[in-house]
């Protein structure tokens, strides 16, 4: 196990640390991970790429105007986690999903699911920014014109600038909306990816380690926005970085080798976590 | 000896040299302790003396191979006026091609004036003169090449950038030669068109509306001088052509969108390689498709329209033609709609956008500029394209936009003016030069026009 071999020399003083990362078959999340008025409800979850199991087993509720944050190490399949709440792995031909996933107490894999309407209401927002190659008030305007959320090109400005109000863009950009969107600085563009998903007003914003490429002062703007648009949204987060975690969640879960081992309230978590997998990962023993 | 074994001779000692090269730097290298003692690799050392070895003895073969012929010939033309033979301008080409056919016996000697056959005498001598001598200097020259470049060999020689730099301009000779070649026939499509402007004003050449090349070979003939409107043949080109694109462009580029977006990888793996053999049926193939099936199924079909559709028709010609042309648009345009980053696909399709959606908003537009290279590569390929129209469109030089109707092509009376025995300074065989100058010219603003679109155009992303 590569995490083993770069673990600090703390570990060595654990004389079965190598068995405490290993994970059982029949490991149980350990924590609160269901609420009383979930948004979306995950029971029971596998995700396979073909024959190789990348979730086990995830059983796990996220309720309305919540942050939760999904941290672990690399290839934990927190991002296929995330992927499968909005169908993004359906792009993925060799994916498969077993479980139940809903929302509000609609089966997000039912066949008879409008994918076009589930994404409009779970938006996603990508490690990388991705503007399209279109001007900043195209980006925006992107979702309400494909769903029709705009009657007049009135309605479209004022979806347009409220998104990018929301994302505290707009100052940034008002003077040059029709400039190209990936013009924008690193920071910027993520600011108006986020526009772009909020502009649909959706319910749940799915968030892939949205700060990664991103430098601190960028990212502690991002971070300020998770913040407020909890307020309106609901908000899933994956990332790579335990301080995010720590600034901007309500709850914490952890993933590890594609199981959920904790979920608990992000203070608990980083204070008095349950699992002693959680606390290896979170004192940087491994990951 | 002959110029073709003096070559491999060469090449052989230059492979010679080189392993000769290599042996005394790895000689070198031994007392001191290996190979990384020296400066440079040991085939380096060996490159270098090759090269020292070949290069110069081939560029004097070069040099000798074009001033050769001059210097012969002008002895001999020399000798032949102090024979008291007259020559004038124009007669001197003829004179030693005369002179060259009876030294090389293709001419029979007998009856021939004395000094001819003395010339002739001289010319074989001359060259036989030219060819030892060049064999012994090419071969003085790589020894003396090879001797050199194999004193230096030493822990200290730089070997290795020296070759580098060579190689460096080898590559760029490779480069001069497609562009000096372009120039080349840019060139001699030029003179001869100015020389057809001579006796054709250029802008009824340009703008002329009448097309009839057929010009009289006797002054008391009646037909007279012919006309040279170039209008009708770029007309009926640019209506083919714009009826094959007509065809190739939609059919294309959704194949490569169904391929590139939509198909399983089964599918794409046995479809792709399936369009591609399009591309590889020769045009005389496409061209007796298009005379013998299409024209009279399309002549057959109007006729129960009640439409008279000639049975050499542009639709014909055109159609096939924009068949032919799918493989290049849709094989470019799958190229540059994969290499679409993922990322852009995804973006869009969190949104709630469905895949033609996708592919209408973010794929199109972030592909365009690959899209419309592929697109003018195709139109250059139609324009340019001769056997489908020869065998399916006619030959009648008609001004018109009906594609029912048959017209003729630029290409298809360049073939016609210059096929079979042709004088060389009659306006018919000229304007030939004329019109591949103004197609070349056509093409050539085409090709900018789109380059400008797809930088004005042109989406960024990273």
């Amino acid at each position: 196990m590569n995490a083993i071999e770069r673990a600090s020399p703390a570990l060595a003083a654990k004389s079965d640390a190598k068995q405490n990362l290993e994970v059982a078959d029949n490991q149980v999340t350990v924590g609160q991970s269901f609420t009383d008025a979930p948004k979306m409800t995950m029971r029971n979850v596998n995700v396979f790429y073909d024959d190789k199991q990348a979730i086990h087993d995830v059983s796990v509720d996220i309720s309305k105007n919540e942050v939760i944050a999904m941290i672990g190490p690399s290839g934990c399949g927190k991002s296929t986690f995330l992927r499968s709440l909005n169908r993004m792995n359906d792009t993925v031909e060799s994916c498969r999903v077993e479980g139940e996933i809903c929302m509000d107490g609609e089966n997000l894999y039912a066949p008879k699911l409008d994918v076009v309407e589930l994404r409009a209401r779970v938006g996603m927002v990508f490690q990388k920014p991705n503007p399209f190659p279109k001007s900043i008030y195209d980006n925006v305007a992107y979702g309400p014109k494909i769903h029709g959320l705009a009657d007049t090109r009135v309605d479209l400005d004022e979806i347009v600038e409220n998104s990018l109000r929301k994302a505290s863009l707009w100052e940034e950009v008002k003077e040059r909306l029709h400039q190209s969107g990936t013009g924008l600085s690193g920071g910027q563009q993520q600011r108006l990816c986020i526009a772009r998903a909020i502009a649909v007003s959706p319910e749940v914003i799915l968030m892939d380690e949205p700060c990664s490429a991103l430098d601190p002062i960028a990212t502690a703007k991002i971070e300020e926005l998770i913040e407020e648009l909890s307020q309106n949204f609901t908000i899933a987060i994956v990332t790579h970085s335990m301080q995010q975690a720590a600034r901007v969640s309500h709850r914490t879960a952890y993933f590890h080798l594609g199981r959920l081992i904790e979920v608990n309230p992000t203070e608990q978590v980083f204070t008095m976590p349950e699992h002693e997998l959680t606390e290896a990962y979170i004192t940087g023993r491994f990951g | 000896m002959q110029a073709t074994n003096i070559l491999i001779l060469i090449l052989g000692l230059g492979l010679f040299a080189f392993y000769l090269g290599r042996g005394r730097s790895l000689a070198v290298a031994k007392p001191l302790g290996g190979i990384r003692h020296i400066h440079s690799l040991p085939s380096y050392y060996g490159a270098h003396v090759a090269l020292w070895c070949a290069l110069p003895s081939l560029l004097l073969l070069g040099l000798w191979m074009i001033f050769d012929d001059l210097l012969i010939n002008s002895i001999v033309l020399k000798s032949l006026v102090a024979g008291g033979i007259s020559t004038n301008a124009v007669g001197d080409g003829l004179l030693l091609n005369k002179v060259a056919n009876l030294a090389e016996g293709v001419l029979p000697r007998k009856g021939e004036a004395p000094a001819m056959v003395a010339a002739a005498d001289l010319m074989l001598r001359l060259q036989v003169i030219s060819r030892w001598s060049l064999t012994a200097l090419m071969l003085t020259l790589s020894l003396i090449g090879f001797g050199w470049s194999w004193s230096r060999i030493s822990s200290t020689f730089r070997a290795r950038p020296r070759v580098e730099k060579v190689m460096e301009k080898l590559l760029l000779t490779c480069a001069c030669v497609a562009i000096f070649t372009t120039l080349g026939i840019v060139l001699s499509v030029l003179f001869e068109s100015i020389q057809f402007f001579r006796s054709v004003p250029i802008d009824d050449f340009v703008f002329g509306l009448d097309w009839s090349p057929q010009t009289a070979i006797r002054e008391d003939q009646v037909g007279s001088s012919g006309s040279f409107g170039a209008v009708p043949l770029f007309v009926g080109t640019l209506l083919i052509s714009a009826v094959a694109m007509f065809v190739a462009v939609p059919v294309g580029l959704m194949s490569a969108i169904y391929l590139a977006e939509y198909a399983s990888k089964t599918v794409r793996s046995y479809a792709k390689p399936a369009l591609e053999v399009l591309a590889g049926i020769p045009t005389v193939v496409y061209g007796f498709f298009a005379a013998l099936t299409v024209a009279p199924f399309l002549r057959d079909l109007g006729a129960s329209f009640g439409l008279s559709v000639s049975s050499e028709s542009a639709l014909a010609a055109g159609g096939v033609m924009g068949v032919m042309i799918i493989p290049f648009i849709s094989s470019l345009a799958d190229d540059v709609i994969t290499a679409v980053p993922q990322s852009m696909r995804d973006g869009s399709l969190a949104m709630g956008a469905t895949k033609s959606e996708t592919v209408r908003n973010v794929i199109i537009p972030a592909a365009l500029p690959g899209i419309v290279g592929g697109i003018m590569l195709a139109v250059s390929r139609a324009i340019g394209e001769t056997m489908i129209v020869v065998m399916a469109a006619g030959m009648a030089a008609k001004l018109t936009a009906n594609p029912l109707d048959s017209v003729t092509t630029v290409t298809v009376q360049i073939v016609t003016l210059l096929t079979g025995d042709q004088e060389f300074d009659s306006p018919k065989t000229l304007a030939a030069f004329a019109l591949g100058l103004m197609l070349f010219v056509v093409t050539l603003m085409l090709n900018i026009f789109a380059l400008q679109i797809v930088k004005k155009y042109r989406e960024q992303y990273d």
